[in-house]
């Protein structure tokens, strides 16, 4: 099978994805959760209430803007709005008792601004911490850093695509960047590897016993080798994902989209990124 | 490795079972009642899950196998306090901070909540307070009990007389001198110049020195017990009569606990400024739905999952599957032996781990289908495709802990994330890797040795 004779095709795939990814990020930037802007997300069980104008209200007189009312069904409404004080939240707490004593709170998250920053910060340091460690690791590991470099920026171009991915999302669909998602992009960036190290082993069994085999050849053989194995794998952590997916509430939904993302993107990016760099760096040697 | 040694194979196959064995136990409900009933035959019996009790030389080992359910996921009340630091010495930082976190313990406990949890934590330059309170509805009381101002009370011990002591309440053996923390003007922890034993000094106001003396007089060569919020801190006896508003606390103090009680008093309040930034409060149904959930979604992607590779690999994947099902009972009992707390993001971890954790198994069995078509013999084609595709297991799943590490922040750097939503996801997604790697490779490898021995065709 010569898969690499459609490199080309893989450069313009990538490159587009990528644009689109930069465009967007530039252009509409994130729907930020609280966990990066700071503010408050509030869930609560009301039986008395038929819809949220009462609660409209209470803000109204509280001066405090809500800058989002949900109604889930069941009584339950998600509020969302900027971060508030301990003597705000008892006032709310008690102007709601006087629509219904029995209103129960489901959860209830209020944070500053200042552990966003300390949040965005902490990511990007693993990110970078992540690449080198896993540049020398698999560096080290294939004796050619050729390798590791490759693998790292084809984990680069991963992680750019999901964070593009949910910029538009957000401008679209209004999904959010939480700290979940930043989880969700820290695994992507090993599941990428993941799989880009699978098909590099085979790479590297090929050099030990075909020594007549050019480096095109060879990358041929090991994606044909290992191509049924990675749409299998991916398959399975698929299937998971969308299990969560259909099943999960909203935060869930959005983690599990993400990760889902994040994998289907690795399995592409082995053969079509990662290997191609490798391919690159070679193109002179035999 | 072509050709293993088949009572060694069969030791390892029953030591497979045995150990599943063990993890059944491990995960079975705490009580599980069977009713039988056939026409005239009833038997009840409820099981109950052992726990670990038992006595090694002088230690009693106990553990009971609960699963350990974080806030998000139990209910409960999260709160994270900025420390302000900015108006102290470098010198005093260590004691004030730790006087600080006693004083908070103090009154969480004061709160009556099991398993709270009182850290503190290092973001750069500064310092944070994270406290956990699993169970607690009424966020709103807990912050102004920790937000309080401590009292400090000087009230001087009571001797009754016998007749009276049956019916005594605590409050009756103690009677208040009027003296508080607001007459204080400083207290410093030194060394006494008579016993060079560590010792705490007390400097009171004008109005604080006239009440202490009075309280000297009274309960002169009698104790007078020094109260914060509620709590008997210390009980001096009174040797002289102190007209200077000058007094020492002795006892038994090293002296870093007297810098600690010294830290106390002098705050009245806190030792530092405290300032809320962070509170999460979730409710008990909210997690109870989350987990209901998590089960769900962990069921029927693992039966999706189960028929995919039955379906591509016929009787390989049929034992894959046991393999599956032997990783997720061990992993639960990891969970509760260690234990790992599980969080929301830690049950989305162990999913995802799930999909993860059959990749070795494709690996072999894509390798195992190439040696066939070359011509190889079924035994050795698996022998082979076990022993190639473990390079790349190795190296692949090396990469996923390496992130996972990362991620997880065993060293707890301070420029790394530290939150327990991230922590809980890497726990899981680690223990998944290492226990996916024991069960893909080992455990499949003696199970088909073993039941598949003399077969031909996949």
């Amino acid at each position: 099978m010569n898969i690499m004779k459609f490199r080309p095709l893989f450069y313009l795939i990538s490159l587009s994805l990528l644009t689109v990814s930069i465009f967007s990020i530039v252009k509409w930037g994130f729907v930020k959760g609280i966990d990066f802007v700071g503010g408050t997300v509030w869930e609560l069980k009301v039986p008395n209430l038929k819809n949220s104008d009462p609660i409209q209200k209470i803000f109204d007189t509280e001066k405090i803007q809500l800058s989002s009312v949900t109604a889930e069904g069941d009584n339950k409404y998600l509020l969302k709005f900027a971060n508030i004080n301990q003597d705000q939240k008892v006032a709310l707490d008690n102007s709601i008792k006087t629509i219904d004593k029995d209103f129960q709170e489901l959860r209830f998250e209020t944070l500053g601004p200042s552990l966003g920053k300390e949040l965005l910060q902490k990511t990007i340091y693993a990110i970078i911490l992540s690449s080198i460690a896993l540049l020398l690791f698999i560096g080290s590991r294939f004796k050619d850093l050729t390798f590791g470099a490759s693998a790292v920026l084809a984990m680069f171009h991963d992680s750019i695509i999901l964070v593009g991915a949910f910029s538009l999302l957000g401008h679209f669909l209004g999904a959010e960047v939480d700290a979940l998602f930043v989880t969700a992009l820290l695994t992507t960036l090993s599941a990428s590897v993941h799989d880009t190290v699978v098909t590099f082993d085979r790479i590297r069994e090929l050099k030990r016993t075909s020594y007549n085999l050019s480096w095109v050849e060879m990358a041929n053989q090991a994606v044909s080798e290992v191509i049924v194995r990675s749409i299998n794998n991916s398959m399975t952590v698929i299937f998971m994902l969308l299990a969560l997916v259909l099943l999960g509430g909203d935060t869930t939904r959005w983690f599990a989209l993400a990760l889902l993302i994040g994998v289907v993107c690795g399995t592409y990016s082995s053969t079509g990124v990662a290997i191609p760099l490798v391919l690159l760096w070679k193109r002179n040697k035999k | 490795m072509t050709s293993p040694n088949i009572a060694k194979t069969k030791r390892i196959f029953w030591t497979i079972i045995g150990l599943t064995f063990l993890t059944i136990i491990i995960n079975l409900p705490n009580q599980l009642p069977i009713n039988i009933h056939l026409a005239n035959f009833n038997w009840n019996h409820t099981f109950y899950r052992p726990n670990l009790n038992f006595k090694l030389g002088s230690a009693t080992i106990t553990k009971n196998f609960d699963l350990k359910y974080g806030l998000d996921l139990a209910g409960g009340a999260s709160l994270i306090y900025d420390i302000d630091t900015t108006k102290l010495n470098k010198s005093d930082l260590t004691s004030a901070l730790d006087a600080l976190k006693s004083n908070i313990e103090r009154r969480v406990n004061l709160f009556g909540v099991s398993e709270a949890n009182v850290q503190l934590s290092k973001q750069a330059d500064k310092y944070r307070l994270v406290i956990e309170l699993p169970g607690v509805t009424d966020i709103n009381q807990a912050i102004s009990l920790i937000g309080q101002t401590a009292q400090l009370t000087f009230k001087g011990v009571v001797d009754l007389p016998p007749e009276a002591t049956a019916s005594a309440k605590i409050e009756d053996y103690f009677k208040d001198t009027g003296l508080t923390g607001s007459n204080l003007v400083r207290a410093a922890a030194q060394i006494s110049p008579n016993t060079s034993e560590p010792e705490v000094s007390l400097e009171f106001d004008n109005e604080g020195t006239k009440l202490f003396a009075k309280a000297t007089k009274e309960f002169l060569n009698k104790k007078i017990a020094i109260f914060l919020d509620d709590q008997i801190v210390s009980a001096p006896v009174v040797q002289v009569e102190i007209i200077d508003g000058k007094a020492v606390i002795n006892g038994s103090f090293d002296l870093q606990t007297a810098k600690t009680l010294a830290a106390q008093l002098n705050a009245g309040a806190l030792p530092l400024p405290i300032k809320l930034i962070q509170q999460t409060q979730v409710g008990a149904t909210l997690g109870k739905e989350s987990i209901d959930k998590g089960i769900k979604a962990g069921i029927v992607g693992l039966v999706v999952v189960s028929i995919f590779m039955i379906g591509n690999y016929g009787y390989l994947g049929f034992i894959s599957v046991i393999g599956l099902i032997i990783y997720g009972l061990i992993t639960l009992s990891l969970y509760r032996l260690i234990p790992v707390t599980l969080t929301f993001p830690g049950i989305v971890g162990f999913i995802l781990s799930i999909g993860m954790a059959v990749d070795s198994n494709i690996l072999i069995f894509e390798r195992m289908r190439e040696e066939i078509r070359k011509g190889k013999a079924w035994n050795q084609a698996m022998e082979l495709g076990f022993g190639r595709a473990w390079d790349s297991i190795k190296d692949a799943n090396a990469c996923t802990i390496i992130t996972g590490l990362i991620l997880f922040n065993p060293l707890n750097w301070p420029f790394l994330n530290t939150s327990g939503m991230v922590r809980g996801f890497a726990i899981t997604l680690i223990l998944g890797i290492a226990i996916g790697i024991f069960t893909g490779v080992f455990v499949t490898r003696n199970l088909l040795r073993v039941l598949a021995r003399g077969k031909n065709n996949i």
